[in-house]
């Protein structure tokens, strides 16, 4: 089949601003939209410039706009669009050629909320002990890949740039629900802030983008309680 | 701009970013350089888990997974290091489960272990549960934790430095040079720096990229490997590239070995489980040689499903519980890139390139070296899959690539502060970065009627895949040999569109290139002259192991007229070879 892609391309060394392209590819329903933007590099403009590794929704790295919803270009088949195709960079980050955005803003965000393991004690000669079901509490938020699908699609991130955002809170939601974890204070306190959890509108956008599946709405209620209830 | 540092590691893979962390509690000026994002890192993409014989479920024990290690190489391994792969094995899991991974729990709380190929208790006897495991995104869960624990303990990082050369003082290696550092592109805006340093870790990954159907990241380009065969360091035993038994059909997509480890079988178009005829003590859980092996040999009888070129994978038995709590994500990689539902359908699978056992030569202690004789290229360390300690020999168990890259990259970090400790930094070397301009310029610069980059890598992709792959011979060794050296006489022709600086993607991709075609005439090279069949390298015309010809190790040296091979011995400390029938 035929599908006509439309790409918004921008390169700060030719282009006053992003204009969208469009290319005609041939292309297997089955294909996914990377397969489609490396065929385009290779065969129509070697300058068009994306991220992208590991190609299986691991890595994270090809996030993007594909028909006005962010998702990793290597995990959405042309089957699922149809025969028109847009993509764009994601949304509410700045754009620094094509389809590559400014990621370190995001990276600094998700290094302020702490995200590693807090735990003085000494360390026992073998495992911690953790139950099955201390384990499966935070199971959903160790999925994050940090691709930024989330944030870039949060309207209340968009109005307020400073908004932690729902990735830096995933991550932190990982480690305040981990049995082993003892700084769940110190985090809270962060997200507490004015550009904390409460930023959050509901609108679970960011769990329509979440290409993991990570309730992620509910895991920014979870620790808006644990807040509230330090508090109370 | 020319940046003083005190330890250069390339690459955040968990090799790096683990020496990183030792290089950070041991207090080294430290810098991590990688052309990626660190948690973009192949490493995430590992699945089913990392061998340690805790003997949490079972008896189990580090002698007998260093058994294991060194028969499934196929009496390459050097037993030396696989000694310490086994025994660090444990702790440096432990280890990891200190530094807060969560690991999937036994119902008394500890690391939850499960069966993989190749993994035997008692030297041999049956599958042992030995993969400690989270899941399946094990790496995943690594390459976070290990990132983690980086910015706890304030490493520095240079996200998106591709580097593009290695920097020696006192001349080079050949001649008793000492590393000096690296030249890094930033891809921002594609200027060149220079990070002087005592002590330079590689661990850039693998290169699977070279083959058409492979499991490998776009970015496994062995850049680290290429910049040491240019510098004069010989890469060892590149004959020796695993292909996975069960990659998704025509991409090549990893569907985890866990699957069968939990109980999947592999079924042909008949319906038969024809890894009886293969291995019948271990049946689909016998390394990964031998089941692709297998599934070739099912192919060419005409057992292909449909006659075609590709098996069943079933996991339909294991049930909704097992599948959706050990296995969610190749049940969503089915699901998605194959439109296919394991609850209720076998998956299409065949054998994709996937690991490469050879690499950079180093010592037990992640040093560089450079000859038969193991001499140390000083300051210089490689860790993870870049590198061949040797662990792997001639065909990887599975699992042991993340064991590799925990225990010898710690040991990386390790040996690297006590070195660092000992020397005076290099002094600035003038015009370092000269060398490597004046190559990309030739590139950019050059008119745009010349050669594309795309098309090239295509033509090796295929040539490497139809003729270097899971069987091999002669003939069309010699074939892929001629190939390979039209293929480098058409990239020094390359030219490009794009002549930017901010992100010039297609430069990046046309120097990596020239990586995959340095490394991929020094593994056909490697594979001519090997006339055995061992391990991962099967030779139809030579289809024995050779012990008294061929237990050694290949060093191939780049030459202006293709690689010299020279040979190095193996290490046997506790294992006679012995024939491998599992």
């Amino acid at each position: 089949m035929n599908v006509d892609l439309r790409i918004l391309r921008y390169d700060p060394e030719r282009d006053k601003a992003p204009h969208w392209e469009t290319y005609a590819v041939a292309a297997d329903p089955m294909d996914r939209v990377l397969d489609l933007l490396i065929k385009v590099k290779a065969e129509n403009d070697g300058s068009l410039s994306f991220r992208r590794s590991c190609g299986h929704g691991i890595c994270g790295s090809d996030a993007m706009l594909i028909n006005s919803r962010n998702r990793l270009a290597c995990r959405i088949r042309v089957d699922q669009l149809g025969k028109k195709i847009s993509v764009a960079p994601l949304p509410g980050l700045p754009v620094v050629k094509d389809l590559i955005v400014e990621m370190s803003g995001f990276f600094g965000k998700y290094r302020s909320v702490k995200p590693y393991l807090i735990n003085d004690q000494p360390e026992p000669e073998r495992e911690r002990l953790q139950t099955q079901k201390d384990r499966a509490r935070y199971d959903d938020t160790t999925k994050c890949i940090l691709c930024a699908a989330c944030t870039s699609a949060c309207p209340s991130f968009w109005a307020r740039p400073e908004y932690v955002g729902p990735a830096a809170i995933v991550q932190a939601h990982r480690f305040i629900f981990d049995s082993r974890d003892e700084g769940a204070a110190e985090r809270l306190e962060i997200l507490a802030d004015e550009n904390g959890v409460w930023r959050c509108r509901t609108i679970f956008n960011c769990v329509d983008a979440c290409p993991r599946g990570i309730n992620i709405t509910r895991a920014i209620l979870e620790v808006s309680s644990a807040i509230v209830g330090r508090r109370g | 701009m020319d940046y003083p540092f005190d330890a250069i590691v390339v690459g955040a893979g968990g090799a790096g970013l683990w020496a990183a962390l030792e290089l950070a509690r041991e207090g080294v000026n430290t810098a991590v350089l990688t052309k990626l994002y660190p948690t973009r890192s192949h490493t995430g993409t590992a699945q089913g888990g990392v061998c340690a014989a805790l003997g949490n479920l079972e008896e189990d024990h580090w002698e007998w997974h260093m058994f294991d290690t060194v028969k499934g190489g196929d009496y390459l391994v050097d037993q030396d290091a696989a000694e310490v792969l086994a025994r660090e094995a444990i702790e440096t899991v432990i280890e990891l489960e200190h530094m807060g991974l969560p690991f999937n729990r036994t119902p008394d709380g500890k690391i939850d272990q499960r069966r993989f190929g190749g993994h035997t208790s008692n030297y041999g006897e049956a599958p042992v549960r030995r993969a400690c495991f989270a899941a399946d995104r094990t790496g995943h869960m690594i390459l976070q934790t290990l990132y983690q624990q980086c910015i706890k303990h304030g490493v520095k990082f240079f996200d998106e430095f591709g580097v593009v050369d290695l920097l020696f003082e006192g001349g080079e290696p050949d001649a008793g040079g000492r590393a000096a550092g690296v030249v890094a592109q930033r891809l921002a805006d594609g200027q060149l720096h220079t990070f002087r340093a005592k002590a330079v870790l590689l661990a850039t990954g693998g290169f699977g990229r070279m083959f058409r159907i492979t499991s490998n990241a776009h970015s496994l380009t062995g850049d680290g490997v290429a910049l040491c065969y240019r510098h004069g360091i010989p890469l060892q035993d590149m004959e020796f590239f695993q292909f996975h038994p069960t990659g998704i059909v025509g991409i090549g997509i990893l569907l985890s070995e866990a699957a069968r480890g939990e109980g999947g079988t592999l079924l042909n178009d008949l319906g038969e489980r024809f890894m009886e005829r293969y291995a019948p003590k271990l049946m689909e859980l016998a390394p990964r040689d031998m089941v692709s092996r297998a599934m070739y040999q099912e192919i060419r009888a005409g057992r292909g499903i449909g006659g075609k070129d590709y098996l069943y994978l079933d996991v339909r038995h294991l049930g909704r519980k097992v599948i959706e709590e050990k296995l969610p994500d190749i049940t969503d990689f089915a699901r998605i890139y194959q439109g296919v539902e394991p609850l209720t359908e076998p998956i299409p699978v065949q054998p994709t390139a996937h690991y490469a056992m050879g690499g950079i030569p180093t010592n037990v202690s992640a040093e560089v070296t450079r000859d038969e004789k193991s001499t140390v290229v000083p300051g210089l360390f490689a860790a993870g899959e870049c590198a061949c300690v040797s662990v792997h020999g001639a065909n990887r168990l599975g699992t042991n690539s993340l064991v590799d890259l925990l225990v010898f990259g710690r040991r990386a970090g390790r040996q690297m502060a006590r070195y660092a400790g000992g020397v005076e930094r290099p002094r600035p070397i003038p015009d370092a970065v000269e060398a490597v301009r004046a190559e990309l310029e030739a590139i950019r610069t050059r008119p745009s009627s010349g050669e594309s980059a795309a098309a090239i890598r295509t033509d090796l992709q295929d040539v490497m895949m139809d003729k270097v792959g899971v069987y091999r011979d002669g003939k069309m060794l010699t074939a892929a040999l001629a190939r390979v050296r039209e293929l480098e006489a058409r990239h020094d022709r390359i030219s490009i569109t794009d002549c930017g600086s901010v992100f010039n993607t297609e430069l990046i991709e046309a120097r990596e290139l020239g990586y995959l075609l340095d490394i991929a005439h020094a593994t056909v090279s490697g594979a001519l002259a090997r006339t055995e069949s061992r391990g991962a390298h099967s030779r139809e015309d030579y289809p024995e192991r050779d012990d008294k010809k061929w237990l050694k190790h290949t060093l191939a040296y780049r030459g202006t007229d293709g690689p010299t091979l020279r040979y190095k011995d193996v290490s046997i400390t506790r294992f006679e070879p012995k024939p491998r029938t599992y």
